[in-house]
């Protein structure tokens, strides 16, 4: 894996996070029907930041679940590992609400497909709206984000890499060149 | 015919006879022994022996052939054959037959049937009515047509008193009764009680059900005089038990498998029903003991409970699948691999263990070499490398799990009642 | 990280990684039975037979609930008796079910050595639902996590199996599976009923449940058969219930932090009393709960095992 390019670094980060909660604030008309649901792993830091960000801009903290889509995945049998099951932690009634769901990379579409499979089974919300840092384009299914944090385009032997300092050391997205088609 | 046989090593104990020489062969008679010229016998059929064996025809005097009523898993004549081909010229047939061996008429069928045949059959009688342990068999009427002994095999005699009835009995005959040794209120497990039998879950059969028995059968047999004969011993203790009936003079025998001195309960972890036999193979101490009292001479004889079961029998849950396997065409090489080359037994003891022995135990006259004798042969090679095959069997059966055991020591051929075994073939002489 | 193995026929010989993996990926099931929605589509398109031919009404229950509730479809065959006797043999009952293209069989024999014997008759991954008196490993990894989800752990624990070990298989898989994950196991009960030589497997025998209760966590109690065993194994259910019976008075008396469990089904008044039964000391519905939970974890491990390349 070869970097290319170092598309955010820590100070844009931080500047796309607040301006994603003041979308999601306006979008909503307020914070009080939202809940945020970060989707492991990044996804849920990512929401950690925005539901901080939130609470600070409108005095109120959003509820925040997490969300662990592997029992709903499609690609069971074509893996060449098995994946990890985590527990889903979402302690609360999403009946009415406006879901915000979180993640880091938004790609061919199939996680968010997933997840939405996955919400439903939790009962039968208002709205599920979808906050993404980067979208990088390949879309396989039709799907599309409410909130972007960045636009961009890749090509198939490109990756588009997330660090965050709660796991990663730092925060930062790089555009990486990956050798070999393994995901 | 005459058939000449060069270049053997002739050996009977029985005779005290241990001698290089050759032996000439004419309609079934033993014409000469001696160093013998091919050129003097054009005519004869000769076969280059050497380093070959040549002792009295082996016996096995525990054999269940099937017929009447699984003929499906074996016959007279393929049980027969297998005998032949396994290095017997004499076996003794098992009555747990349907019907059983309870009347004239099924020992004068069987005698039909082997009529013909190099291996001599001679049945055993059941000692009760259909085995069932509530009346003693006719006795006297079955052994005068052959009977040569009396067992109710598959299970024990059912009671005391009849045993000790039938041991008062066939001393008029002189024959031996011959018992399973399993009580039966302690029956019905699948393998030897012990730790293995702990961790497979599976149902077990102690030891002392065995030794019970054993012991049952030795003081009756010391209270009314009778003989009194062991069948497939397997248990240590009942080895010791043996061991102090002879000391005290008493007329008890017994005989082991060649699975019970080869194999032990740590085979059974497979769930193989090839390894379930009743009884059960026991613990490496008690094949131990066997392989002592075959040294000492506790243990008279070697037979191999040949029990053949067809695939569909076999292949099953293992605590449904019925007991036992085949034996007659392993049972040589087995003897020679685990006993002769390991040094514990001499050939002497092998050929009394395999020939003279059984023979003496039933009443049957020890085949001797010499000349103007009817010859009754096994010519075996002691050093002969071989595979089993279980598709080589001439068994119906297939059961046996010693396909593909390597053993060294096999039987090359036998002749008996005119008749040679050779390479396959059955040559009229 | 994968099992192993693709079957789950017993827990002898299982390396402990692969009985954590079990016992974690329950906790994520665990919390699916929690949702309004019990169910993920995680094994559908997946066909699971279930081959019972022992009688059990609650282990094939919790393990089709497992099945639906991961959205499998289910097959039910029920048999009692030797097949053998009744007709078919059963290696061709089995072909036949094989031959209808079923992913996953799970079985429960009365033989031991049944689901062994699948695994070479049938490409289908098996699950031993219990054979004979050898092994039932689900229901081990159910008492399992029950002890960890009460106590929070399951090394250094002293767990005591009490009963008729000798006919027991969930005594085996649990002699097993403790061991691997660092605890140590006795087992209690009448000398009748304590199989030959099971100290080799590592586990001290007690035959006074008040000094096995003192110096034990947790007690697992088995249950007691009665139409077979009394008169031949033990004298009667009544001195049973008087010298190795499970009350709240010999709790007290002896160790009221003893945790209690029962694989069930229980008889009240012979091996617990029923204020045992339903009072605070016992978790044997968390054991129930929690059983469906394991069968879903095993049959997702298994059932998502990618294929060997």
């Amino acid at each position: 894996m070869e970097i290319k390019a170092k598309l955010i670094d820590e100070v844009g980060l931080k500047r796309t996070i607040t301006r994603l909660a003041h979308e999601i604030i306006e979008h909503n008309r307020g914070s009080e029907n939202i809940v945020l649901i970060g989707m492991r792993t990044r996804g849920e830091f990512l929401a950690n930041r925005i539901q901080e960000k939130i609470t600070k801009i409108e005095n109120r903290e959003p509820e925040l679940g997490i969300l662990d889509i592997t029992l709903y995945r499609d690609d069971f049998r074509t893996r060449l590992k098995q994946p990890e099951v985590s527990v889903t932690n979402i302690s609360f009634d999403i009946t009415e609400k406006d879901i915000i769901l979180i993640d880091d990379v938004l790609y061919t579409g199939r996680t968010v497909r997933s997840a939405l499979d996955a919400i439903m089974d939790l009962g039968r919300p208002n709205s599920i709206q979808f906050c993404v840092l980067v979208d990088r384009g390949h879309r396989e299914m039709p799907i599309t984000a409410d909130y972007v944090g960045k636009n961009i385009p890749t090509s198939i032997n490109e990756e588009v890499k997330v660090k965050m300092t709660e796991i990663d050391n730092e925060d930062a997205v790089y555009l990486v060149e990956v050798l070999n088609d393994q995901i | 015919m005459q058939v000449l046989l060069k270049g053997l090593r002739v050996v009977n104990p029985d005779q005290k006879l241990d001698k290089n020489s050759d032996i000439l062969i004419e309609e079934g008679i033993i014409k000469e022994i001696g160093s013998i010229d091919a050129s003097k016998c054009q005519d004869a059929k000769v076969l280059d022996l050497q380093n070959c064996v040549c002792v009295p025809g082996l016996y096995d005097m525990h054999v269940h052939l099937r017929e009447p009523g699984r003929e499906d898993k074996e016959t007279v004549v393929t049980g027969s054959n297998a005998a032949a081909a396994g290095g017997f010229t004499g076996i003794a047939c098992m009555p747990n037959t349907t019907p059983a061996i309870d009347s004239a008429e099924v020992i004068k069928l069987i005698a039909e049937k082997s009529a013909k045949h190099l291996v001599e059959v001679n049945p055993i009688g059941a000692v009760t009515n259909g085995r069932k342990g509530e009346s003693l068999a006719p006795m006297l009427e079955l052994a005068d047509a052959g009977a040569v002994g009396f067992s109710d095999d598959g299970v024990a005699v059912k009671t005391s008193a009849i045993l000790r009835s039938a041991l008062e009995y066939s001393q008029m005959i002189g024959a031996p009764i011959i018992e399973h040794c399993e009580d039966e209120s302690m029956a019905g497990g699948a393998m030897n009680e012990s730790e293995i039998s702990t961790q497979l879950g599976l149902p077990s059969i102690a030891t002392a059900a065995e030794d019970i028995i054993v012991m049952r059968g030795i003081l009756l047999s010391e209270y009314t005089g009778g003989k009194f004969h062991v069948s497939h011993i397997s248990s240590s203790r009942s080895v010791e038990l043996v061991r102090e009936a002879k000391q005290r003079g008493l007329n008890v025998t017994a005989e082991v498998t060649p699975h019970h001195f080869t194999l032990s309960d740590e085979n059974v972890k497979s769930f193989d029903t090839n390894f379930k036999m009743n009884p059960p193979l026991r613990e490496q101490k008690d094949v131990d003991a066997i392989i002592e009292g075959l040294k000492d001479g506790t243990i008279d004889c070697i037979a191999s409970d040949h029990a053949p079961h067809a695939l569909e029998d076999k292949e099953m849950e293992f605590v449904y699948a019925p007991n036992g396997i085949l034996g007659l065409e392993t049972q040589l090489g087995l003897a020679l691999t685990e006993l002769y080359h390991t040094q514990r037994l001499t050939l002497e003891q092998l050929i009394e263990k395999l020939s003279i022995n059984p023979r003496k135990i039933l009443n049957l006259s020890i085949p001797q070499i010499a000349e103007g004798e009817k010859a009754n042969l096994t010519i075996l090679s002691p050093d002969l490398e071989w595979e089993v095959d279980i598709k080589k069997f001439k068994s119906k059966s297939k059961n046996s799990p010693f396909h593909e055991r390597k053993l060294k020591g096999k039987s090359v051929a036998v002749i008996n009642n005119s008749q040679l075994y050779y390479e396959d073939e059955f040559i009229n002489l | 990280m994968a099992l192993s193995s693709n079957h789950l026929l017993g827990l002898q010989d299982v390396p402990k990684e692969d009985i954590q993996l079990i016992l974690d990926t329950a906790t994520t099931f665990r919390e699916v039975l929690e949702r309004p929605i019990k169910k993920v589509p995680t094994l559908q398109g997946k066909t699971i037979v279930n081959l019972f031919f022992e009688n059990s009404t609650r282990t094939r229950l919790s393990f089709e609930l497992a099945q639906k509730r991961l959205s499998a479809d289910t097959i039910n065959f029920a048999k009692s008796g030797s097949s053998a006797a009744k007709g078919e043999s059963f290696k061709d009952t089995v072909r036949n079910i094989e031959a209808m293209k079923v992913d996953m069989i799970v079985c429960r024999h009365e033989s031991a050595g049944v689901p062994k014997y699948l695994t070479q008759i049938s490409d289908a991954n098996v699950i031993n639902a219990g054979d004979g008196r050898h092994e039932h490993p689900t229901q081990a990894l159910l008492d399992m996590y029950s002890i960890r989800e009460k106590i929070g752990k399951l090394e250094g624990l002293k767990i005591c199996i009490v009963g008729d070990i000798r006919n027991s298989r969930v005594a085996l898989s649990n002699i097993y599976g403790l061991q691997a994950m660092g605890a140590t196991v006795s087992v209690c009960g009448p000398s009748t009923m304590i199989p030959r030589e099971i100290e080799s497997l590592g586990v001290k025998v007690y035959h006074d449940i008040d000094k096995a209760m003192q110096e034990h966590d947790v007690l697992n109690v088995l249950r007691i058969q009665l139409e077979r065993k009394a008169g031949i194994l033990i004298p009667s259910v009544r001195e049973y219930h008087n010298y190795f019976g499970i009350t709240s008075e010999r709790i007290k008396r002896n160790n009221p932090n003893v945790l209690i469990m029962h694989p069930g089904p229980i008889n009240r008044g012979v091996e617990l009393s029923s204020e045992v039964a339903d009072g605070p000391f016992q978790i044997i519905l968390n054991q129930v709960t929690n059983g469906v939970a394991i069968r879903m974890a095993v049959l997702y491990l298994l059932g998502t095992k990618p294929e060997e390349a």
